[in-house]
């Protein structure tokens, strides 16, 4: 079956006009397992509805 | 050539310039020859601005006023991501080689210059600074003056090279999530990366911005002091420079550790941690009488947020590079930044949600202490082309993570002295950390800690 990072790689660089050539899929597909891993490692973590990001906008 | 001059302060020869006791055009012409017969080796500087720096020492020469510079004839160097008039600011990559020449200096180097200091080149570093390594495909890696087999650290790798070889007293770096720090854990050189917000970034090319901070190397803390006060100053140019009085740190380096509530950050900055990092923070608590081990909560995820933040932020920036000039690039940078711009925003903005709630309890921290102590980088230099290292059992690449223990620090953008720990063979630093806007208490610390000689910037043969 196929990964399916690798599905999802293929079709985002297709949407977004990235340029992906087969030698470099393995080490962006490798990139982007981490920072997924790290980025839901952050979002697990339980805050409030009401939490407010860091950077805050004034008008 | 003078070899006392390569090992002088910037204090030092300000003081010999100012009182007429040394013409800054000797320092100079020192000053590149020097460069010219060790650059080959360290590999740090890219470029030398010789006739400028020469017609600028001679002005100062010739001011009837340099008794009152406080730089007077210093020379420094600067990252090759900060404009430099008549220079494209090429930022470390092959791409910005074709942008058009910058046509004024950025900010800190006009206030160096007014202080009397004097520009003598554009150093090496780590492709859009996105690096911890110092290496450089395009330019060949900075090497470590210690060990030229080894790695500088990075991204302002040519400005850790530069300082601890003894070509510059006094250089600039960037530091978005350890470039400052970890380059001076490699080199064994004091650096400074002030409170997100103190020093203007503009004209300097960016990375992250919700994380850059630029600031001073130097073999000294009084030097980083001075290099620092000089720089200070509100500037509308750069939208996160904060308004604020000028708040000096030099009067207060002087003052010593007395009062001052110092703490060891334990847990996640001892794991994964190497004997020598370790030993380098116990030897700088028990010369600063530290013994309260502290949590920094979250620490980990602080991390890992970011990294996230750096990833995606970094790739916003180079979109439209990516699309079209994909193979100029360095490839470790290219495919990092390629997945970064596939992750989903979603995602991005839970890590600036965490990243508010991790401030605010990091803060409640420095309610009970003035400064918390922690490694800088988790093991001295690896050699140059290491690509791997084991932490805390786990074998993990070596270019994104050598920035662990920093990654977590300047995220909420606090200020922090990298104070180098003379081992043998290889330096390594210790980070003290202080509450937002209080360069001044991390300056004071580290000054007393190169007193008792827990801290110093140890000399390289070569």
């Amino acid at each position: 079956m196929a990964d399916p990072l690798d599905d999802y790689i293929k079709a985002a660089a297709a949407a977004l006009d990235l340029p992906l050539e087969a030698d470099w899929q393995g080490a962006i597909k490798a990139n982007l397992a981490v920072t997924l891993k790290l980025a839901n490692l952050v979002a697990e973590f339980p805050l409030p509805d009401a939490a407010e990001p860091a950077p805050i906008f004034r008008a | 050539m003078s070899e006392d001059l390569a090992w002088a302060t910037a204090s030092d020869i300000a003081r010999a310039v100012a009182s007429g006791a040394a013409s800054a055009l000797d320092v100079i012409d020192d000053t590149l020859a020097r460069i010219e017969e060790r650059n080959p080796a360290l590999n740090a500087f890219t470029a030398i601005t010789a006739d400028r720096a020469r017609a600028k020492a001679r002005a100062i020469d010739a001011r009837p006023d340099k008794a009152t510079l406080p730089l007077a004839g210093v020379p420094f160097a600067v990252k090759n991501l900060f404009d430099i008039a008549g220079l494209a600011t090429v930022a470390g990559s092959k791409i910005n080689r074709a942008r058009a020449k910058a046509t004024r200096d950025s900010p800190l180097i006009e206030k160096l210059e007014a202080a009397g200091a004097v520009l003598v080149g554009a150093l090496n570093m780590g492709e859009y600074a996105y690096d911890f390594t110092g290496e450089n495909v395009h330019d060949g890696p900075s090497r470590n003056p210690h060990d030229t087999s080894r790695m500088t650290g990075g991204s302002s790798g040519g400005s850790g090279g530069a300082v601890a070889g003894g070509m510059v007293p006094l250089a600039l770096g960037s530091d978005t999530n350890g470039s400052i720090r970890v380059p001076s854990s490699f080199c064994g050189t004091f650096g400074l990366k002030p409170t997100y917000g103190r020093l203007s970034r503009a004209r300097s090319f960016p990375f992250v911005a919700s994380l850059d901070h630029l600031g001073p190397f130097a073999r000294t803390t009084r030097d980083l002091a001075l290099s620092y006060d000089a720089m200070q100053g509100f500037d509308a140019e750069d939208g996160a420079c904060v308004e604020r009085p000028l708040e000096p740190a030099t009067p207060e380096l002087a003052r010593g550790l007395s009062g001052l509530r110092i703490a060891v950050a334990g847990g996640y900055f001892h794991k994964g941690a190497f004997a020598e990092a370790l030993d380098a923070l116990a030897r700088v608590a028990k010369a600063a009488g530290a013994t309260d081990v502290v949590e920094i909560p979250e620490a980990a995820r602080a991390r890992a947020a970011a990294y996230v933040i750096t990833a995606t932020e970094g790739a916003a920036l180079h979109l439209e590079r990516l699309r079209q000039q994909a193979r100029d690039f360095d490839p470790a940078v290219r495919d990092r930044l390629i997945a970064a711009a596939m992750v989903p925003a979603t995602l991005v903005d839970k890590a600036q949600n965490f990243r508010r709630w991790y401030r605010g309890e990091v803060l409640k921290l420095f309610a009970r202490y003035d400064a918390i102590l922690a490694p800088a980088t988790p093991c001295t230099a690896p050699k140059i082309g290491q690509q791997t290292f084991v932490i805390d059992g786990v074998e993990l690449p070596v270019r994104p993570n050598v920035g662990i223990y920093t990654q977590p620090i300047s995220f909420i953008g606090l200020p922090v002295v990298a104070v180098p720990v003379p081992l043998t063979p290889l330096p390594i630093a210790v980070q003290v950390i202080a509450a937002p806007w209080r360069e001044d208490i991390a300056l004071r610390i580290a000054q007393a800690l190169e007193q008792t000689g827990a801290a110093a910037a140890p000399r390289p043969n070569l």
